[in-house]
């Protein structure tokens, strides 16, 4: 990889004394462009950072150059420096993790519970109390990880993917496809999410994930797909678009290599945001009953139980409720960093 | 001989909503192998619409080829089907664009764009496909070539974008180049090595090379026949030497007499009045008579056709190629004092004002 700092000099220098050469002449636009502030002017970091740069020693290769790569090593250069971003990654991985290994901080069983000990407070090894059927709060909570997690992430995904071929699609080719899609899309915009979960959710009588994530899929998609329909069709304009096509491009590769890596920015910026609603949203449905089911754990389940005694036993509430509220601002904090690191623009 | 490219009567009609623009009415031009042809013309001339239709990228809707033929080696392009069209692409006819960094992929190293070319038409490996696109950009003297192969297209200056994309033109050895305005968006002194490297291609390859432009310094030393084109039709064709010597059609004349010139300093520059049509309102008569100095009667209601300009006071043996839309191309032709033949600004011609 070239730094743009060591060929500078020579090129400058030569362009001084021989400058009627024209390769020479070219060869000093290129290095000037590569290192001065036109190279992308609106990527540019506010100026006391660029002094803290400058100041602090550059390793002599491969050292990130802000606006000197792409827009994915760019945004993840922007990242890596984001607190709100590693704050949010790290507690996102913390609940991944817990999704996925509960045991590893809970040795309880989420199932087992003592009517003796119902709605009791603390006690020592089961820092959060007990619940209405005398199992173990802290337990329940962290075991309740799974259920939000698993429907976010597999919501966002089938969304997204749904979402974004549709959409593409539709931007892409236009016309009655474009118009047919764009009508469905409107459909299922008009249901109201609440009611919705209400009507269709009701008549489902399994209690795992999947009818959540794919009701959740069936509303969600229509969001992703305009974006991810706006978004082809603002790069679908692009010259370079129409440069592949002069060269012989076909529909497939314009669509998969020329359009989707420019055009999947705004997609995934909308998605990280909508994975924090779409938890948001299970445990609501779960709360009315009509999502998750017990004996699944879920923090909805427990939060919709608990609600009655919130008097009594405030503590049964608290915890599945922080644990809810942490997760979901972790996700929209995560959304909002991205969408910061991926389009400066909006910020 | 066939011709490399026999452009006959295309029409393109843009359907908008204030009805059928008529943006190509009919326009003739051909192009042989090693030779230039520049087509010349304010914005909205046609000239891009012309290129895109000829090689097939035209956005329809709203753009739709109405008419015409467009041979290229002897076989009309327009007969064909979607996939043949796409084939010639690329392959066999090539184009580059006026902005190089719009028309690159953002996201894709330039290496990598150009390696494109031979992984997928001459499913070359990815290795391979590489070490071509360095030798590539070596070839078209973008300097560290092999270093710069992983660089993003911002990262190049304007005229190493602009190198880049004839690269790409060129990778596959195409019969046939168009250039639309392939330095319009440079500085002068960049234009000009470009224009030299777009020659020496051409020569090299011996490629058909359009150049589209509406910069008459651009042409004079790379065309060797020059289309002059107005409101979708061409008004003159004719060797470029001719044509910059004894214009035959009074826009061409005006044109000519529009660039600014050393030898006449202190004056108002000349400038050609009013506004070039609308393509959905076109004038009766001869589309430029609201414009031309000389326009009488005739201009306003009849039509001119491209006459066929023979002069047996030319110089050049290539002068049979000439034409002019203009009812009177013979009294362009003579209006100027064949001793000195850019002395008179062309503003008063035998006909008067």
């Amino acid at each position: 990889m070239p730094e743009p700092c060591e060929p500078l000099q020579p090129c400058e220098a030569r362009s001084d004394t021989s400058s009627d050469r024209p390769v020479d002449l070219a060869a000093t636009g290129t290095a000037t462009l590569q290192s001065g502030p036109r190279s992308r002017p609106w990527r540019r970091r506010p100026l006391p950072r660029l002094r803290w740069r400058a100041a602090a020693p550059r390793p002599a290769t491969g050292g990130p150059v802000p606006g000197n790569r792409g827009l994915w090593s760019d945004a993840w250069h922007d990242l890596r420096r984001n607190p709100v971003f590693l704050l949010s990654a790290l507690v996102i991985l913390f609940l991944v993790t817990i999704a996925v290994w509960p045991q590893l901080i809970a040795d309880g069983n989420p199932y087992q519970g003592n009517l003796a000990k119902a709605q009791d407070g603390p006690a020592p090894g089961h820092p959060f109390g007990f619940d209405l059927q005398g199992r173990d709060v802290y337990t329940r909570t962290v075991y309740g990880a799974r259920a939000s997690i698993t429907v976010g992430i597999c919501a966002t995904a089938g969304a997204a993917l749904l979402g974004s071929v549709l959409g593409g699609l539709a931007g892409f080719f236009g016309g009655w496809w474009d118009a047919l899609l764009s009508r469905i899309a409107d459909v299922f915009f008009g249901i109201p999410i609440l009611l919705g979960g209400l009507v269709f959710l009701s008549v489902v009588t399994s209690g795992s994930v999947w009818p959540v994530v794919g009701f959740i899929v069936l509303l969600g998609w229509p969001q992703i797909s305009r974006i991810a329909r706006g978004a082809v069709v603002t790069v679908r304009q692009q010259d370079y678009v129409l440069a592949a096509r002069t060269l012989g491009a076909g529909n497939g590769r314009m669509l998969l290599r020329h359009i989707a890596p420019n055009a999947v920015a705004p997609v995934i910026v909308v998605a990280t945001i909508a994975l924090g609603t779409y938890i948001a949203l299970e445990a609501t449905l779960s709360f009315l009953g009509v999502g998750l089911k017990p004996p699944t754990v879920s923090w909805g389940i427990d939060i919709s139980s608990a609600s009655t005694q919130i008097r009594n036993a405030p503590h049964m509430l608290l915890w599945p409720a922080a644990a809810l509220s942490i997760t979901v601002l972790a996700f929209i904090m995560l959304g909002d960093a991205v969408r910061d690191a991926i389009d400066p623009k909006l910020r | 001989m066939t011709r490399l490219l026999d452009v006959r009567d295309l029409r393109v009609a843009f359907r908008t909503r204030d009805g059928v623009a008529d943006a190509v009415g009919g326009v003739s031009y051909a192009v042989d192998a090693g030779r230039t042809l520049a087509v010349l013309g304010e914005s909205g001339s046609g000239k891009s619409v012309t290129a895109q239709a000829i090689m097939g990228i035209l956005d329809s809707p709203p753009a739709f080829v109405t008419g015409g033929k467009v041979f290229f080696q002897g076989r009309d392009l327009l007969t064909l089907s979607r996939e043949e069209r796409r084939r010639v692409r690329g392959a066999k006819m090539a184009m580059i664009f006026q902005d190089a960094l719009s028309a690159l992929n953002p996201v894709i190293p330039v290496g990598a764009q150009l390696a494109e070319m031979y992984q997928v038409h001459r499913g070359m490996s990815r290795r391979d496909a590489r070490a071509r696109a360095v030798e590539l950009m070596d070839r078209v003297r973008i300097p560290a070539a092999a270093a710069r192969a992983g660089d993003y297209p911002h990262q190049f200056s304007g005229g190493m974008r602009q190198r880049v994309m004839i690269a790409m033109a060129i990778a596959l050895e195409p019969e046939l180049i168009i250039a639309d305005e392939p330095t319009t968006a440079l500085d002068v002194t960049v234009q000009a090595q470009v224009m030299d490297l777009l020659a020496e291609l051409r020569r090299e390859y011996a490629m058909g090379l359009i150049l589209i432009t509406h910069d008459l310094g651009v042409v004079a030393d790379v065309a060797d026949t020059i289309a002059v084109m107005y409101a979708g039709r061409i008004v003159e064709t004719a060797p470029v030497r001719d044509l910059y010597r004894r214009p035959a059609h009074p826009y061409t004349r005006g044109l000519l007499d529009s660039i600014p010139r050393v030898d006449q300093r202190g004056g108002e520059l000349y400038a050609i009045k009013g506004l070039p049509p609308s393509p959905l309102a076109l004038p009766a008569g001869c589309p430029f008579n609201p414009r031309c100095p000389r326009a009488r009667d005739i201009c306003r209601t009849d039509r001119p056709p491209l006459y066929e300009v023979s002069d047996s006071g030319a110089t050049d043996a290539g002068a049979q190629g000439r034409a002019s839309a203009c009812h009177f191309w013979k009294e362009e032709l003579h209006g100027l004092d064949p001793l000195d033949p850019l002395g008179a600004a062309g503003t008063v011609g035998p006909l008067g004002g």
